[in-house]
C-alpha cells in the first residue's frame, strides 16, 4: 500500500488506518463524529497528499486543456483563479472531477483524485500526443519535487493557518474564494471539500510534517477520511466513483454546472453530451424515518425509480441524508420512499446542499 | 482489548451474558463497536418474536456502514433495551454494559457451545 508523507504523524495521533485505493489513510482518530463537529465549529485538518497535482506547462498548455476538460479554461484570466470541472470520455462519461489553478497561459495546475491519477494521467499523455500540442505533463506526487496536500477546513481555519505560518499571512489573508497564491515553496488556495472556509496548502513533501505539526499546536483537529465525506455529503459535494464515474454522464450527476456547452470550441464528449441530454436529476434525500441511507438502495417516487449514489447519517442534522439520482419529473418538496433491508422508509426531496457555513439549509 | 472472562461470546462479534432466571443478555463487543466507528441507529425486533441460532435478529449502524447482529442461540425475544435505541453513542462508550436484548433460549446447553473469552480472543488476534 502506498503512504503520504504524514503517515509516521497519523499513527503517533492514534489513527485508525484503512486502505483508500491503494493509500494507507486515516479514517478517524478517535471519533469521525468530533472531528466533523470540529470541521462545522472551528477548524480541522486533512492529510490529502493522496491526491495527485499535475502541472501542465509549455506553449500550448490552454489549447490542451480547452479541449481535456468540460468547463471552459477560458474562464480564467487571473492569476491564481481555479475552476471545478470534469474530464470526460467520447461517450460523455466522467474520467475524474478535478480542479484547475490558472497560473499565466503556459502554466496550470491540476488536482485529480488518488485512485484515477494513474488512469487520468494515461489519459491526458494519449490526447496530448494525438492532439499534436507542445505541452508538458508533470505529475507532482512522487519522485523529486514531490508535493504533500493539508486541507485546512472550518470557521477559524484561516486564522490558525496564519498563526502556523505567519510569514504567510499578507500572501493568503487578501485571497477571495477559488483563488490560489504561491508563498516561498507553499501553494495555498482557498478552496475545499466541507462546506467551510479554509485552505488547501500545497507545499514540498519533506515540510508537510512540519506544517501538520504546527497546525496542531495551534489547536487544529486531525481529521480522517470518514468526517472528510460526511462534511462533503452535507456540503452536496460529488465523490468520484461514487455519485459518478465513466458510465456517467455529468448532466445526470449534478454537474450540467461544470459542463460549458455555449462556447463553440470542442472538447472530448461534448457530441455525446449534445447527443444524449440530461436523463436524471441530481438531488437531496432526508430521510423522515429513523434509518441511515446508504449508496445503490432504490428509491420508490411516483414518476419511477431512483438511486442513491452516497447517503449516510448527517452529524450536524442528526439525520440521515443522501444524494441520489431521480426521474427528471421529481421536485423539490417530493416525499420519496427508500428501500432500505426488508422496508420503505419515507424522504423528503432537497437540494443536494444540505449544510454551509456551519447552517443547515434544508 | 477489553474481553470480560465472564461471558460467552459468539464468532459474530456478539457478548452474550448467562442470568440467573435462564435468560441470556447480548449486546456487541469492544471490538465490533471499535471496527464499526461511531454508532448513529440500531433498530431492535419486537419482544416475543422467535429466532433461531444465527438468525438476523437486529442491525447496528454506524457513520460508516451497516451491520446484522444474529441470535447467539435459538430463542425468543424477552426485552430489548430503548437506551441503546434512542442514544446508539452508548454502545460505544461501554458495549459491556450498552446490551442490545434479552433472549429466553429454548436449550439452556446451548450455551456451552459458545466461545469463552480465550477462544474469543484467538478469534479476534487471528
Amino acid at each position: 500500500m502506498q503512504k503520504t508523507v504524514l503517515n509516521e504523524d497519523h499513527r503517533r495521533s492514534g489513527a485508525r488506518m484503512v486502505d483508500f485505493g491503494g493509500w494507507e489513510m486515516p479514517l478517524h482518530y478517535g471519533s469521525q463524529i468530533e472531528e466533523h463537529h470540529a470541521v462545522r465549529r472551528d477548524a480541522g485538518m486533512f492529510d490529502v497528499s493522496h491526491m495527485c497535482v499535475v502541472d501542465i506547462t509549455g506553449l500550448d498548455s490552454a489549447a490542451f486543456l480547452r479541449r481535456l476538460i468540460a468547463n471552459n479554461i477560458d474562464r480564467l484570466q487571473v492569476a491564481g483563479k481555479a475552476l471545478y470541472s470534469a474530464m470526460l470520455n467520447e461517450a460523455g462519461g466522467v474520467i475524474d472531477d478535478l480542479i484547475v489553478y490558472y497560473l499565466d497561459e503556459s502554466n496550470y495546475r491540476l488536482v485529480i483524485n488518488a485512485g484515477t491519477a494513474a488512469k487520468d494521467l494515461r489519459w491526458m499523455a494519449g490526447r496530448l500526443a494525438d492532439w499534436q500540442l507542445a505541452a508538458t505533463i508533470t505529475q507532482r506526487r512522487e519522485g523529486a519535487g514531490a508535493l504533500a496536500m493539508i486541507a485546512v477546513q472550518g470557521p477559524n481555519a484561516r486564522q490558525k493557518v496564519w498563526q502556523a505560518l505567519p510569514d504567510c499571512r499578507s500572501a493568503c489573508e487578501s485571497l477571495q474564494p477559488f483563488f490560489a497564491a504561491r508563498c516561498g515553496d507553499l501553494f495555498i488556495a482557498r478552496t475545499g471539500y466541507t462546506g467551510e472556509d479554509g485552505y488547501e496548502i500545497t507545499l514540498p513533501a519533506e515540510q508537510a510534517s512540519e506544517l501538520w505539526t504546527a497546525l496542531a499546536d495551534t489547536g487544529v483537529q486531525p481529521c480522517g477520511l470518514g468526517a472528510r465525506d460526511t462534511l462533503r455529503l452535507e456540503a452536496g459535494m460529488n465523490l468520484y466513483g461514487q455519485d459518478m464515474d465513466e458510465n456517467i454522464s455529468p448532466l445526470d450527476a449534478g454537474l450540467a454546472w461544470t459542463v460549458d456547452l455555449v462556447a463553440p470550441r470542442d472538447f472530448v464528449g461534448k457530441a455525446a453530451l449534445v447527443t444524449r441530454p440530461q436523463q436524471q436529476q441530481f438531488l437531496g434525500l432526508l430521510l423522515k424515518d429513523r434509518g441511515v441511507l446508504r449508496a445503490h438502495q432504490k428509491v420508490v417516487t411516483s414518476q419511477g425509480a431512483g438511486e442513491i449514489t452516497s447517503g449516510s447519517f448527517s452529524p450536524t442534522m442528526q439525520q440521515s441524508i443522501a444524494l441520489a439520482r431521480l426521474p427528471l419529473a421529481a421536485a423539490i418538496g417530493d416525499t420519496v420512499e427508500v428501500a432500505i433491508r426488508d422496508k420503505l422508509l419515507a424522504a423528503r426531496v432537497v437540494k443536494p446542499c444540505f449544510v454551509r457555513k456551519g447552517s443547515i439549509l434544508v | 482489548m477489553n474481553i470480560p472472562s465472564d461471558l460467552k461470546y459468539t464468532r459474530n462479534h456478539e457478548w452474550v451474558r448467562a442470568e440467573a432466571d435462564g435468560t441470556i443478555t447480548v449486546g456487541i463487543t469492544d471490538h465490533a463497536q471499535e471496527l464499526l466507528g461511531d454508532l448513529v441507529f440500531v433498530e431492535l425486533p419486537d419482544v416475543g418474536v422467535e429466532f433461531s441460532a444465527d438468525q438476523e435478529v437486529a442491525v447496528v449502524e454506524s457513520v460508516k456502514a451497516a451491520s446484522d447482529v444474529y441470535a447467539p442461540l435459538t430463542g425468543s425475544i424477552v426485552e430489548v433495551n430503548p437506551i441503546a435505541v434512542d442514544s446508539p453513542e452508548v454502545v460505544n462508550q461501554d458495549a459491556y454494559a450498552a446490551w442490545l436484548f434479552k433472549m429466553q433460549p429454548v436449550a439452556a446447553a446451548d450455551l456451552d457451545a459458545l466461545l469463552d473469552a480465550t477462544a474469543y480472543q484467538q478469534l479476534v488476534d487471528a
